[in-house]
C-alpha cells in the first residue's frame, strides 16, 4: 500500500464518518460541526489528488464562508436552545432505501468508469495557468458567473432586509416607532 | 497513485448522504447542509477526472470553481429566505410552508 493510498484511506473514513455524523445528528449546531469535518476533508483530498488552487478555494469560500453562513442561519432562526430534530421511523426506513439505491446504482457506474484505462497524467495545472485559462479559454463562464454573483448579492440583500411587521401588533409598534421611517 | 474508481466511489458515498439529509430533515437549514453535501460530491467527481482524463485538465477545474461559488450563492440566497420564512411563521419547519397548497 503506497503513501498515496494511506492517506487517501484515512481521509475517505473521516469524510464518510462525518458525512453520517451530518445526518443523524440530533441537533443542527452539532450538523455544523460534522459539516465542518466533512468539508475540510474534502479540501484535503483536493490536495491530495494535485489540485492545490481548488483545495484552498473549498477551506475559503466553504469553510470560511459557507459554513459560517449556515452556522449563523441556525442561530437566527433557532426556537430555543437545544431545540432537537426528531424523525420518524419510516422516513428513515424510506430515505434510507432511496439513499441505498442511488449509492448502488452510483457505484455500479463508478466500478464501470474505473475499468477503464486512465493514463498516469501529469499533475492537473495549477492557478496561474487556472487564472490565465479563465481570463481566456473560459472567459465566458467567468463572466457570467461574476454578473450572476452581483445579481446573488443583490437578491439576497433584498430579500433579507427587515421589514414592517404587517400583521402582527402593526399599530402599536407604529405608535412605538413615533413617526418614524416606515 | 488512488485508483479512479475509489474516489468515485466515495462521492457516491457522499452524494446519497446529501440525499439523505435533504429527505429526512425538517429544518430547512439542514436540508441546506445536504444540498451542499450533494454539490462536494459532484465537485469532487469533477476534480477526479481532471486529474485522470488527459483532455479533462482544464475544464474539469473551472467546472469545479464554478460550483463552488455557485453552491455559495446558493446559501446565501437560500439562507435569506429561509430567514423571511421565519420572520413570517417563526419556525423553519419545512411541513410548516403549505401555504401554496391547492
Amino acid at each position: 500500500m503506497t503513501l498515496d493510498l494511506a492517506l487517501f484511506v484515512v481521509l475517505a473514513s473521516v469524510i464518510a464518518a462525518s458525512a453520517i455524523g451530518v445526518v443523524v445528528a440530533h441537533t443542527i449546531v452539532r450538523s455544523a460541526v460534522f459539516l465542518l469535518f466533512t468539508l475540510i476533508g474534502v479540501a484535503f483530498l483536493y490536495f491530495l489528488i494535485g489540485a492545490e488552487f481548488l483545495g484552498a478555494a473549498q477551506l475559503i469560500v466553504y469553510v470560511g464562508g459557507t459554513l459560517v453562513l449556515l452556522v449563523f442561519g441556525g442561530m437566527l432562526t433557532s426556537g430555543g436552545p437545544f431545540q432537537t430534530l426528531r424523525v420518524r421511523r419510516l422516513e428513515w426506513l424510506f430515505g434510507g432505501f432511496v439513499a441505498l439505491a442511488i449509492f448502488a446504482a452510483l457505484a455500479q457506474v463508478s466500478l464501470a468508469l474505473g475499468q477503464r484505462p486512465t493514463t498516469d497524467a501529469p499533475l492537473p495545472p495549477g492557478a496561474g495557468p487556472l487564472g490565465v485559462a479563465f481570463l481566456t479559454s473560459h472567459l465566458l463562464p467567468f463572466e457570467i458567473v461574476s454578473v450572476h454573483l452581483l445579481v446573488v448579492l443583490v437578491g439576497a440583500a433584498y430579500l433579507a432586509r427587515t421589514r414592517k411587521r404587517a400583521a402582527l401588533g402593526s399599530e402599536d409598534s407604529a405608535s412605538r416607532r413615533n413617526g418614524g421611517t416606515p | 497513485m488512488i485508483p479512479l474508481s475509489y474516489i468515485l466511489i466515495l462521492s457516491a458515498f457522499l452524494f446519497a448522504c446529501g440525499v439523505l439529509c435533504i429527505a429526512t430533515k425538517r429544518n430547512a437549514i439542514g436540508i441546506l447542509m445536504g444540498v451542499e453535501l450533494v454539490l462536494n460530491a459532484a465537485n469532487i467527481n469533477f476534480v477526479a477526472f481532471a486529474r485522470y482524463v488527459p483532455g479533462f485538465q482544464m475544464d474539469g477545474q473551472v467546472f469545479a470553481v464554478m460550483v463552488i461559488v455557485l453552491a455559495a450563492a446558493e446559501a446565501a440566497v437560500a439562507l435569506a429566505i429561509i430567514l423571511n420564512f421565519y420572520n413570517n411563521r417563526n419556525t423553519v419547519d419545512v411541513d410548516e410552508a403549505n401555504q401554496l397548497r391547492g
